[in-house]
């Protein structure tokens, strides 16, 4: 009898689910938005500039969103923190670490009815987005400055991981350094770490000993363009202007800017019109944006400007066919005149000219 | 400078803040207590020796901040273990989560300050040695702090009366206090000393290893020192050894990195952790008898009522 009852119960609320479910595609009027981070918010790199993107939600929504985040959450520990948004009602929730892919996917398929967005993945579902940035736009132009600005020829990669999105930046780096400097060599520190100030000041720093002067990062603190302006030799900022850090070595930063597809997406939400879709906006789009040109010749700022303007208008592409292996055949040119957007995203080789090799 | 030198250079300053909060540890687990909240005491450390430093301008008033702030985080801890006697795994690990988050909210002014890097000090005549002058006679205050505090605890816990005091009360509470020795208060006083190294390591982090304040900037390394304790088996010479290990294995693997030697960086970052268990066991086993943890280590001492 009792299990009975249970059951009619259980069927009731399914029944009330399922019309929810129904209702989902409305207009809402006001809606709760998660964030995830992979770092402090305080990191003055990724996940502050995610935290920016947060506030602008704030500030464009008013009371129609209420916005929570999560930061320094593992990677590896990641589902828990995403499941536990998820069951508090939040109805969008962006994880914004590459990590994070597949414990999105896994929460996502528990809760279809809300609303993921994942940074810098692949894997999408009917709840799942997935949105990036081109930095590699960005990273080109800073290998321009550095290939031109560089006394001893050698210039410094402070990577994370070897991962696609990395390994994309290293090679669109090393690229704009080659197009102004032929034979320019590039020396790459794994620091396996997104965060960890003081390793990447050592792996900056090791760098510079073995005579680097220019020095790029791909790892989130401003550790390492401050061993550059220790030494008196030259960085870029990553994710966010790092000036203040490095105020003499800063040649220009790499500025993620989520601010205004945040928004968009939020809207979406609120509209009851967002849907599943790859968004990958770059210098053009306004999700990259580089700090002022500083501490350079003019014409090397000149030189950057212009490589800006290109970029954004279209007129170039970093890469631009054709690109050669480091074994000197040339790549399938899958895209327009240019790898294709798959190739970019899962990019796993590094180009003619790097003379290290990827770890596996 | 020789590339040689700089290495070296390096390896010294990543080794100097976990030999410190290591020697803080290995004082108050030699007296019989584990403290496992090194990181958040660490991470306390960092930030209120950061803001200190940035708001009085002052690299002496941080320091003394941060061996203060790891020295409240101890009496906090010993309030717990000693006080009612409570798990002493528990607390230790409700100390690194509570840490890691107060740090956070004390520092949270002072995400984005910077501080100038703290000069080395010359000691005249021995830095112009060639060579080893530079590397062992221009270093800052905290690294020759470091080693001198590794012989003074060394020569303490082996050659006075009180360090043998605390070294008995570590291996047997019962038998110390039926000899009418003051087992609570030698224990608290060796929390505090942990504590107080603890935050001096975490100083050394902010002011001058990156010379800026984040959250969890500490980044584990609060860790790693319980962990070098338990290899060096409790001894301060091995610690030294160590934690030096430890500090080269880490910045050579990245310039084993930047000179492109075709090892697969995963392997050369697990490497500094491979080095330390294999060196300090190759000194175990050479010294001929198994050392272990105090006797009393990690039990709760409840006096006789």
């Amino acid at each position: 009898m009792f299990s009975r009852k249970l059951f009619g119960a259980f069927a009731g609320v399914a029944l009330a689910a399922l019309s929810a479910s129904g209702a989902m595609a409305q207009a809402k009027d006001k809606i709760k938005v998660g964030f995830i981070y992979v770092g402090p918010v305080g990191d003055h790199g990724w996940s502050y500039q995610h935290d920016q993107g947060r506030q602008a939600i704030v500030k464009a929504l008013g009371d129609k969103v209420e916005t929570t985040f999560v930061e320094s959450v593992p990677e590896a520990d990641s589902e828990r923190a995403i499941e536990q948004l998820a069951r508090t009602g939040h109805d969008l929730i962006f994880t914004t670490s590459f990590g994070f892919m597949e414990p999105t996917l896994k929460v996502a398929r528990k809760y279809p009815n809300i609303k993921f967005e994942h940074a810098t993945g692949f894997k999408r579902a009917p709840n799942v987005s997935t949105y990036a940035a081109k930095f590699h736009e960005g990273r080109y132009i800073i290998g321009q400055i550095a290939g031109k600005m560089t006394k001893s020829g050698v210039i410094g990669y402070v990577g994370a991981f070897p991962i696609p999105e990395v390994i994309a930046g290293i090679n669109a780096f090393y690229l704009g350094a080659q197009s102004v400097n032929p034979d320019v060599k590039i020396k790459v520190v794994w620091a396996n770490t997104w965060y960890d100030p003081a390793k990447e000041g050592d792996a900056a720093k090791a760098l510079l000993d073995q005579g680097v002067d220019m020095l790029a990062q791909h790892t989130d603190s401003p550790a390492p363009i401050q061993a550059a302006e220790a030494r008196g030799k030259f960085g870029f900022g990553q994710a966010s202007d790092m000036e203040r850090f490095a105020p003499k070595a800063q040649l220009t930063a790499i500025i993620d800017d989520w601010s205004d597809y945040y928004i968009a997406r939020a809207k979406a939400v609120l509209d009851g019109t967002w849907k599943s879709e790859d968004t990958w906006g770059g210098l053009a789009e306004h999700m990259v944006v580089m700090s002022p040109y500083k501490n350079m010749p003019d014409d090397v700022k000149k030189m950057a400007e212009e490589t800006e303007a290109a970029i954004r208008s279209g007129a170039l592409n970093p890469f631009k066919c054709p690109i050669y292996g480091q074994d000197g055949k040339e790549i399938e040119c899958k895209g327009n005149g240019a790898l294709s957007d798959e190739q970019v995203l899962g990019m796993n080789f590094y180009v003619k000219g790097i003379e290290d090799k990827i770890p596996q | 400078m020789t590339t040689f030198e700089a290495i070296l250079l390096t390896i010294v300053t990543a080794s100097t803040p976990l030999l410190i909060a290591a020697l803080g540890e290995l004082v108050t687990e030699r007296s019989g207590v584990l403290n496992l909240g090194v990181e958040g005491m660490m991470a306390m450390g960092a930030a209120c020796s950061f803001a200190a430093a940035v708001t009085f301008d002052s690299t002496l008033i941080g320091v003394m901040a941060g061996m203060m702030a790891g020295a409240l985080m101890a009496a906090l801890f010993a309030l717990v273990v000693l006080g009612f006697a409570a798990n002493q795994v528990g607390s230790g690990l409700a100390l690194t989560i509570f840490g890691l988050g107060l740090s956070g909210l004390i520092g949270a002014p002072f995400v984005g300050a910077r501080r100038d890097p703290v000069p080395p000090v010359d000691i005249p005549g021995l830095s112009d040695i060639p060579f080893i002058g530079r590397l062992f006679f221009e270093q800052d205050l905290f690294v020759y702090s470091s080693v001198a505090l590794t012989i003074l605890i060394a020569l303490y816990l082996t050659r006075t009366r009180s360090g043998l005091t605390l070294r008995s009360i570590g291996e047997n509470h019962t038998s110390a206090n039926a000899l009418g020795l003051p087992v609570l208060r030698v224990r608290f006083v060796a929390i505090l000393f942990g504590g107080a190294c603890a935050g001096l390591a975490g100083a050394y982090l902010a002011l001058v290893y990156t010379r800026f304040w984040s959250p969890g900037m500490t980044a584990g390394r609060g860790w790693i020192a319980l962990a070098l304790v338990v290899f060096a088996a409790w001894r301060p010479g091995w610690l030294l050894i160590g934690a030096y290990i430890f500090g080269a294995a880490t910045v050579l693997q990245l310039h084993a990195q930047a000179a492109q030697f075709g090892v697969p960086s995963q392997v050369l970052s697990a490497v500094p952790y491979l080095a330390t268990i294999l060196a300090l066991l190759l000194l175990s086993l050479r010294h001929g008898r198994a050392v272990g943890a105090p006797g009393s280590l990690g039990a709760p001492f409840v006096p006789d009522r």
